[in-house]
């Protein structure tokens, strides 16, 4: 059981928006996006990242592919350090991580016909040998006819758009693809026609997926390992299943029961997380969804909870966990 | 009598391939005081419907037929003036971002000041209103936040911000066009709430537009369901999720995960594509998708009643019944 991905103890600060006014209100000049995240994905696996909007998913998703610096911690991918590293040094390694974005129409550029969307990674790394053919292939893997070569994004439907950004990913047969709310805004049918073509290809190649998204029903579905996050921390990790059966972390049960059912006669008891996420610039004391939470002790007010350890690897920090 | 009553709408676009049919034939109507939820497919019409029952149809727009009573008046072929009355006032509506209705120039207070215009009262009392309605929609420290701009709040105090507005007035009838689409499940859940328990207070009808079954689940006591332009079902929450009729319905609601109980690991799906509306296909809309498809699909079926206002634009509306 060998990690593909580790990230150590991660911490990334972003400047805060005014650093005079930060100094003269006596407010930190920076904040903290991501805070002492630690957690592994094995390869061939799907980890899902979920959490509020704001709660640092995409920062520390760009981290890992270098497109945001880190503050301490480490990065590793493969058994190599990648955090830190230069240019010149992370090259090798872009080749094995894909990201595809949020807004598939948005990062398709809409002057470049699909083939020469589709061409663009092997040009990057040079491997332009053959690429009428390797461009058929891609599309045939996501799906699609070859003459969708020869379409502008503004020709494709949401769901071919979506396709087309999937085969961009896959390119260079990458061994992790990180996709950031890949299902945002679809419709459950296209959901999950992408969805299941994500999970045909990662069984055809092997690749691991670090999947971020807000939309619980789909986590349960396709990740084997997810971790909670609120304010840049993991407050809960472990087996999807096992979170799903029993999540201990408070605002992880009032996230799953906020997952409404398309029920009418359903009996789940929302349990309510009052007011709204405090802001970065000032982090609550003790446990930091105290003010939010519904089971707080005079405790969680002012000491920050410790992380508890259960069975394979299921992790929580709360005080009164459920 | 119905609040609105839409009957046998139909609206074509001008478009460069031709005249594209974006709603055909729908009818619908609404309540004093209900919640009706819109479900459908993104591009079946939703907004489409909304924008002509607030008058605001773009200006492509080729034809507009059928009618759509608002208490006694119709609202098609009704003048600008007449519109702007009811718009806003009487007939209120919150988008899914919240920034298509908030000026970024304008603190919240002069906003929520100006939308009293007809009003007549003094500044301080319809700021005392203002306040009033942010504290309704719970927001903390109300009187000294109406000074702040839209920027200087969160997604989530947005949306409420524009439903503290859209209330207001008092409307008889608030139009939400997936009010909820942006905001994650907590959040959602807590506008769901809000926007409940304040219809319960005005008293007024909401019409409530979604793509996320759960959230009209939840919310509203009668649904119809969008297909490419059309409404091919309509009936009570109960109705609708425990009893559907239409195929494109109950395909629907199959494809929802959090309707499957078991982990699965190939999701299920609705096969083939929606129907170009620049041509639309002779029959039943849902035909070249449907399971269900036999000899007389290629006839257009017309909505048959299966139980009390429970209605399904299918010929085999009876059969699919569930034993
Ligand atoms: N480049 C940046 N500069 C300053 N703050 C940033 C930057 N990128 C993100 N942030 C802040 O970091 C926090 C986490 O954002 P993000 O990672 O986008 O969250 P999520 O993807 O979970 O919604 C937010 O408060 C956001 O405003
Ligand atoms: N101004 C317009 N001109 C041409 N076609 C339009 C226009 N507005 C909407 N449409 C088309 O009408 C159909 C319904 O659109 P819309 O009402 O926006 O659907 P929804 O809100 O359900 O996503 C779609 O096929 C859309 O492309
Ligand atoms: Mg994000
Ligand atoms: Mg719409």
């Amino acid at each position: 059981m060998t990690a593909l991905l580790t990230v150590n103890d991660l911490t990334i600060r972003f400047p805060a928006a005014s650093r005079i006014a930060a100094r003269l209100s006596g407010q930190p000049a920076f904040i903290e996006a991501v805070a002492q995240v630690s957690f592994a994905l094995e390869a061939g696996k799907t980890y899902a990242l979920v959490g509020e909007s704001g709660s640092g998913k995409t920062t520390l998703a760009r981290a890992i592919v270098g497109l945001v610096p880190t503050h301490s911690g480490q990065i590793e991918f493969g058994g190599q350090r990648i955090s830190g590293l230069g240019e010149t040094a992370l090259r090798p390694v872009r080749r094995q991580i894909a990201m595809m974005f949020q807004d598939p129409m948005g990062s398709l550029s809409p002057r470049l016909k699909v083939q020469s969307i589709l061409a663009e990674p092997f040009k990057v790394h040079g491997e332009t040998a053959d690429l009428d053919r390797k461009i058929r292939s891609l599309l045939a893997d996501v799906g699609l006819p070859a003459h969708f070569a020869e379409r502008y994004p503004h020709q494709l439907s949401g769901g071919q758009a979506r396709r087309i950004n999937i085969a961009r990913a896959i390119a260079l047969r990458p061994k992790l693809i990180i996709a950031d709310e890949p299902t945002a805004g679809l419709d459950v049918s296209i959901q999950g026609e992408m969805l299941n073509l994500m999970r045909a290809l990662q069984e055809k190649f092997g690749t691991a997926f670090l999947m971020i998204t807000h939309n619980l029903h789909v986590v349960r579905h396709v990740a084997d390992r997810m971790a909670v996050m609120y304010l840049g921390r993991i407050v809960e990790e472990g087996d999807t299943a096992a979170i799903f059966a029993r999540p201990r972390h408070r605002y992880t049960t009032a996230l799953l029961s906020a997952n409404l059912k398309a029920d009418p006669d359903s009996s789940t008891q929302i349990i309510e997380a009052e007011g709204e996420t405090p802001s970065l610039l000032k982090r609550p004391s003790g446990c930091e969804f105290h003010p939010r939470c519904s089971f707080k002790h005079e405790i969680c007010r002012n000491e920050m909870p410790g992380e508890q350890a259960m069975a394979q690897g299921h992790r929580f920090s709360c005080h009164n966990p459920a | 009598m119905a609040l609105l009553d839409i009957d046998g709408l139909s609206v074509a676009f001008r478009t460069r391939r031709g005249e594209l049919q974006a709603l055909r034939n729908v009818s619908l109507s609404v309540e004093k005081g209900e919640i009706i939820g819109i479900i459908g497919e993104s591009g079946c019409g939703k907004s489409t419907l909304i924008n002509s029952i607030i008058g605001l149809l773009p200006a492509n727009v080729s034809a507009v037929s059928g009618s759509i009573r608002f208490e006694d008046e119709n609202i098609v072929g009704m003048t600008e003036a007449g519109l702007r009355r009811l718009r806003g006032e009487r007939i209120t509506t919150i988008f899914q971002d919240p920034m298509t209705a908030l000026n970024p120039v304008l603190s919240i207070g002069t906003q929520m000041t100006a939308i009293q215009y007809r009003r007549p009262e003094s500044l301080a009392v319809k700021r005392r209103r203002a306040i009033d309605f942010l504290e309704r929609v719970r927001m903390p420290d109300a009187a000294r936040r109406l000074d702040q701009y839209p920027h200087q709040f969160s997604g989530g105090m947005r949306q409420r911000i524009c439903i503290a507005m859209a209330l207001l007035t008092e409307p008889d009838l608030l139009i939400a066009d997936e009010p909820t689409t942006a905001l994650d499940a907590t959040l959602e859940v807590q506008v769901i709430r809000l926007l409940r328990e304040l219809q319960r207070d005005i008293g007024c009808s909401v019409m409530f537009v979604s793509h996320h079954l759960g959230a009209v689940a939840d919310l509203c006591e009668r649904v119809a369901i969008m297909y490419a332009g059309e409404v091919v079902e309509q009936g009570t929450v109960r109705d609708i999720f425990r009893d559907p009729r239409h195929p494109y319905t109950r395909k629907l609601l199959e494809c929802d995960p959090g309707r499957l109980t078991e982990m699965q690991d190939t999701l299920p799906t609705i096969p083939g594509e929606v129907p170009d509306l620049v041509h639309i296909p002779e029959g039943c809309i849902f035909r070249s998708r449907c399971p269900d498809e036999f000899a007389r699909c290629g006839e257009r079926p017309s909505p048959e009643t299966v139980g009390p206002g429970h209605r399904a634009a299918c010929h085999k509306a009876r059969e699919l019944g569930t034993p």
